[in-house]
């Protein structure tokens, strides 16, 4: 090895220690949300029979809210492994989209083990945080912010399991609701902003309704009317609204921190225009 | 046990959605149909899975039903994840002291 090689292996050691120590502090905001919104996940968990391990498990190897909620319902309603699977492609779909908008990011030379592992972390918040930082996706910086805001989510769940046995009904009804204002606020300000998007959530309400309430329909579980209701309101809205190429650019739905999603709208305004 | 293989399926379907897209992707998807499926998708599943099993899941319905529409609103006007959620619960809570207070 040449002395040139050795000085880059030296400047490379140190972007990368820096990258890992910027991406930790932009993982603390984001962790203790997390602790608090998957905790609202332990107590669903709890309802559906999970131990406080069993959560952890999922929680650390899953990092998805959606995804998990819609796996709690599938083992509290015992459904078949295939609509198991069905419902957490449903319920990630949209990790499938930021990945791909994350596969334009990456340098080519990156490795293999990486890209798997930079998938592994591919939640709303650290996809946010990766795509706002200029130039070549660094997997360093996640790692850093995954290596706090990871735990954090795990053990968020468990402690839910654990302590929502202790609390008091009315505490435990309130934080049930935490996990649906983040849905919330995830879906509304793109729907304030694209007509479509705001027709769509309204009748994916108003289906819902009468799915869970009618009769008939109400015999089908929670796992299965996502299914049908997704799959069947997406493609209905995608041959009536097909999307021009431009708008498409970032999936902004993915990312939680306004300042965000606001500059991917204003770049899909200037597309448009 | 059973619980484990649900959650082992959970988590390599997860894993997959995530990981090969980035591994195999290295063009962008050109169908238009799908690009405007798979962005559909997202804000059908979350809107379905929240509604009505947000006024499901508290005691009262009354109350999960004004944290619904306080969440809405702050998501409108911008408020982050983390505020909304918080102050989702809290809508709830102080409602379901409120209506048990005149209860009794």
């Amino acid at each position: 090895m040449s002395k040139g090689e050795g000085m880059q292996d030296e400047e490379r050691k140190k972007s990368r220690r820096s990258a890992i120590l910027q991406g930790f502090k932009a993982g603390i905001p984001i962790g203790l949300g997390y602790f608090a919104v998957s905790f609202s996940l332990g107590i669903a968990a709890r309802n559906a029979g999970m131990t406080a391990f069993q959560g952890f498990f999922m929680s650390f190897f899953m990092n998805a809210s959606a995804g998990e909620y819609a796996g709690i319902n599938a083992i509290r309603d015992s459904v078949g492994i295939l609509t198991t699977i069905l419902v957490t492609l449903v319920a990630n779909a949209r990790y499938m989209l930021m990945s791909c908008a994350l596969s334009q990011r990456m340098d080519p030379k990156l490795g293999l083990g990486h890209r798997l592992l930079v998938g592994f972390y591919l939640t709303d918040e650290l996809f946010g945080i990766a795509i706002a930082r200029p130039g070549f996706i660094d997997p360093y910086y996640t790692y850093g912010a995954a290596l706090f805001a990871g735990p954090c989510w795990a053990i968020g769940t468990a402690v839910g399991i654990l302590v929502g046995n202790l609390l008091p009904e009315s505490v435990v009804s309130a934080l049930s609701v935490a996990l649906y204002g983040m849905f919330l606020s995830i879906i509304i300000p793109p729907a304030r902003k694209n007509k479509v998007v705001a027709g769509l959530v309204l009748l994916s309400f108003a289906l819902s309704f009468m799915f869970s309430r009618v009769p008939f329909l109400a015999t089908m579980n929670e796992s299965l009317r996502i299914i049908l209701l997704t799959v069947g309101l997406s493609a209905l809205a995608a041959l009536l609204f097909p999307r021009k190429d431009e708008e498409e650019e970032t999936p902004d739905e993915g990312a939680s921190d306004k300042d965000m999603s606001d500059q991917d709208t204003e770049k899909q305004e200037e597309g448009k225009a | 046990m059973k619980v484990y293989l649900y959650l082992g399926v959970m988590i390599l379907t997860v894993f997959l959605i995530r990981a090969l897209p980035l591994t195999l992707i290295r063009k962008q998807i050109k169908n238009r149909f799908l690009r405007s499926f798979l962005y559909y998708v997202p804000y059908v599943t979350l809107a379905v899975m929240t509604f009505p099993a947000m006024i499901d899941a508290t005691g009262s319905v009354w109350a999960g039903v004004a944290a619904l529409v306080v969440g809405i609103v702050l998501a409108y006007i911008g408020v982050n994840m983390f505020n909304v959620a918080w102050i989702c619960c809290a809508t709830v809570f102080v409602l379901e002291l409120v209506i048990r207070q005149i209860g009794t």
